[in-house]
């Protein structure tokens, strides 16, 4: 009996560590992204850069801007303030309990790049966190494409080096061994490990955007367990105690 | 049962409605005076968590219709909404998605249990066979539900599933546009997808569940012995192994409930998407008719039908052969004809049967999850070989088969294979198709052959009279 039981939970495990298929094109190897969401000064400066690089294209549009702020520290008036670019039909800048979306149509950007540029919201739930993180690093300079870059994560990708001022731009070089590398031809504003933590702050806080309840789910699950542990304990005794008479 | 003098001389509020509903009656037929046998162990917790699983998933899903929308254009933004605006929203999701994986883990385990104890076997037939329209209908009700969130998984794996019926000959394409209503998976398909799932497959499940647990307590439970303790009783007419299902083992369900609750605790808060086989990272991508996925394979729990289907290379043959993979299992009952019922008492060739039905279910399961190559098609055609082979067993092994039937039917069956094989032989997998056939094969060696002349290995022990420990 104990072997079988044993058998079948092996069995379950061995159907269960089945790694997650994933990844839109991922190719070579993924660097890590070491990302922590309980870091909100990461988050702060992760959703500066992606409203100011990333959403004039990209919407984040599952998630409202005031709920955003709650999580991350800031106020709602700082973010009125700081990150709100979109307008209504009035006019007016729209209001802190909006969805994200943006202000690009999808036909231009189809015109524009060839493919409408995707909503992010879940995009480190589709992709992986390190894909993003690598793919964030990965463009490199290459005249035959429309744009003028092109990635070594995601090949022919439609986007352009949208970070190139902060980054630099990228050569791919074959090294003496004859592997691929890319190489840094032209410095931008940040060094190479400023231009790291910058990513790495991206990734974080769309891994927040992701799953706005990760930690929350995390720190009620703990007093959950606990409770349930206490219960069974109980309910272990109770149970020896009524069944003392059995023989 | 029907008058029981403790309850009927009851005054007050019980008393008033036991005079106009049976309430006292069916507390003490069905709990308090529903006598079990004192020797259930671990295996029978799951029948009990199956309920609490159902009672989940029905509740959890009232509160998420009350903001899902039934609507293409509104689906999946609307699971997100549930997800980030409604308070508690992730959770009642998370406990719904959550919930859909473990009802599945905890049937199967059920269904094990009835299979390692021959509970299937006289006199409870027919609550195996309304067991087995649970599965069918649970798996009806699982699949719909996996439509709604209209992610790219939802709509892909719809796809496929829907159409499979195009394979049936002549009526196949008209009864596929008729199932999804239009002529392509449209909100048509998901509106009545939602009524099914939210209305009439929880219905049917709900009324055959109630007829699973009548039968059961007409007939009484069986157990890990597969000794039938009514035989044994005392001068009251209570049998001397049974004690009364509440309060023992309503309490000793209750350490079960727990245990089980904080699995699905751990699942739920810290790993919802169960790495991916509860929670596909490409159904987080709103349904895209234009684009299909590179992979679509189905939720784990129906990966093992799945491979059956891909392991026969013809369209209409692979959907009949899935539909027996499941089908058989109501045959069950009257293929196996061995008056022992537990693997306790059952020969070792018996229990050889039913761990590598066990394997083959698992292995199927984990193939159906893998991009079609050789090697996975060629692994799903033996280990389906073996599927199939497990039902064949059960009546081969109904009683001890003399030397000469027992190598006729092997080579019978070895036969009908092997002649597939050399009709599909193919040069450049020659050493696949060669030592593969080795599965079934040392299978149904050990289990026809082998108890043919080492009479040991397919001779079932005798039954105890008392049900022990």
């Amino acid at each position: 009996m104990k072997t079988l039981i044993a058998t079948t939970f092996l069995a379950a495990a061995a159907l269960f560590t089945v790694p997650a298929a994933s990844a839109a094109g991922g190719s070579g190897d993924l660097q890590k992204a070491n990302i922590d969401v309980t870091n909100e000064a990461s988050l702060q400066r992760g959703a500066n850069l992606f409203m100011n690089y990333c959403m004039g294209c990209h919407s984040t549009e599952y998630m409202r801007y005031n709920r955003v702020a709650r999580d991350i520290g800031l106020t709602d008036q700082q973010m009125e303030d700081n990150f709100i670019f979109i307008t209504d039909e009035a006019g007016d800048p729209v209001g802190v309990g909006s969805l994200m979306k943006n202000a690009m149509s999808e036909a231009y950007g189809e015109e524009a790049f060839g493919v409408v540029p995707p909503d992010l919201t879940m995009t480190t739930r589709i992709n992986g966190e390190d894909w993003v993180y690598t793919f964030l690093k990965s463009f490199y300079v290459d005249d035959s494409r429309p744009l003028g870059a092109n990635n070594t994560v995601f090949s022919n990708v439609g986007m352009p080096h949208v970070l190139w001022e902060l980054q630099g731009w990228q050569e791919k070089v074959v090294d003496e061994d004859g592997n691929e590398r890319l190489e840094l031809v032209r410095s931008g504003k940040m060094t190479s490990s400023e231009y790291d933590r910058a990513v790495r702050d991206i990734v974080t806080y769309l891994s927040y955007m992701g799953e706005p309840m990760q930690l929350e789910r995390q720190r009620i699950g703990l007093y959950v367990l606990i409770f349930l542990g206490i219960f069974t304990i109980l309910a272990y005794f109770l149970k020896k105690e009524y069944w003392k008479d059995v023989h | 049962m029907a008058s029981n003098p403790d309850t009927k001389i009851q005054g007050g509020v019980l008393g008033w409605v036991d005079a106009r509903f049976p309430l006292s009656q069916m507390w003490n037929e069905h709990l308090a005076q529903y006598y079990a046998p004192k020797n259930f162990n671990f295996w029978y917790f799951f029948g009990s968590l199956a309920l609490l699983v159902l009672v989940i998933q029905i509740v959890s899903g009232i509160f998420l219709t009350m903001f899902y929308k039934p609507d293409a254009d509104l689906a999946f933004a609307s699971v997100e909404y549930i997800m980030r605006d409604v308070e508690w929203g992730w959770l009642i999701r998370y406990m719904h998605s959550t919930g859909a994986s473990m009802f599945f883990v905890v049937v199967y385990l059920h269904m094990f249990r009835a299979l390692m104890y021959g509970s299937y076997k006289k006199p409870r037939e027919l609550i195996w066979i309304f067991g087995v329209l649970i599965y069918l209908v649970l798996m009806a009700e699982a699949f719909a539900g996996y439509l709604l969130p209209w992610g790219q998984m939802s709509y892909w794996g719809a796809q496929v599933i829907v159409n499979l019926f195009q394979t049936i000959p002549y009526i196949g394409p008209d009864l596929v546009t008729w199932i999804r209503g239009d002529f392509l998976l449209s909100d048509a398909t998901l509106t009545r997808f939602f009524a099914l799932h939210v209305i009439a497959l929880p219905l049917v499940l709900i009324l055959l569940v109630a007829a699973h647990i009548i039968a059961l307590h007409e007939v009484g439970s069986n157990n890990p012995d597969g000794i039938n303790i009514k035989e044994n009783k005392d001068e009251n007419g209570i049998p001397k192994d049974g004690i009364p299902f509440h309060p023992y083992y309503s309490v000793k369900d209750l350490v079960g409930v727990g245990v089980f609750l904080m699995v699905f605790a751990v699942i739920m808060f810290f790993f919802p998407t169960g790495g991916g086989l509860f929670l596909k990272p490409d159904n987080m991508i709103p349904a895209d008719p234009l684009v299909t996925p590179d992979l679509i394979p189905p939720v784990w729990y129906f990966t093992s039908m799945y491979s059956v289907l891909r392991s026969v290379p013809d369209p209409f043959l692979g959907v009949v052969a899935m539909g027996l993979a499941v089908v058989m299992l109501f045959f069950i009952p009257w293929l196996d004809r061995n008056p022992v019922l537990s693997m306790r008492y059952r020969s070792f060739a018996a229990k050889f049967n039913l761990g590598v039905f066990v394997v083959a279910f698992v292995i199927l399961g984990w193939l159906g999850l893998q991009q079609a190559t050789t090697e996975v098609s060629e692994m799903s055609l033996r280990w389906s070989t073996v599927y199939f082979g497990f039902f064949f067993l059960l009546w081969f092994l109904s009683k001890e088969r003399s030397v000469a039937f027992s190598l006729i039917a092997f080579a019978v069956v070895v036969g009908i294979y092997t002649i597939y094989d050399i009709l599909r032989f193919d040069p450049s997998d020659a050493s696949l198709i060669m030592w593969s056939w080795l599965i079934p094969t040392v299978y149904l060696f050990v289990t026809m052959v082998a108890p043919a002349f080492a009479r040991g290995l397919g001779r079932d022990r005798a039954v105890p009279e008392r049900v022990t420990s």
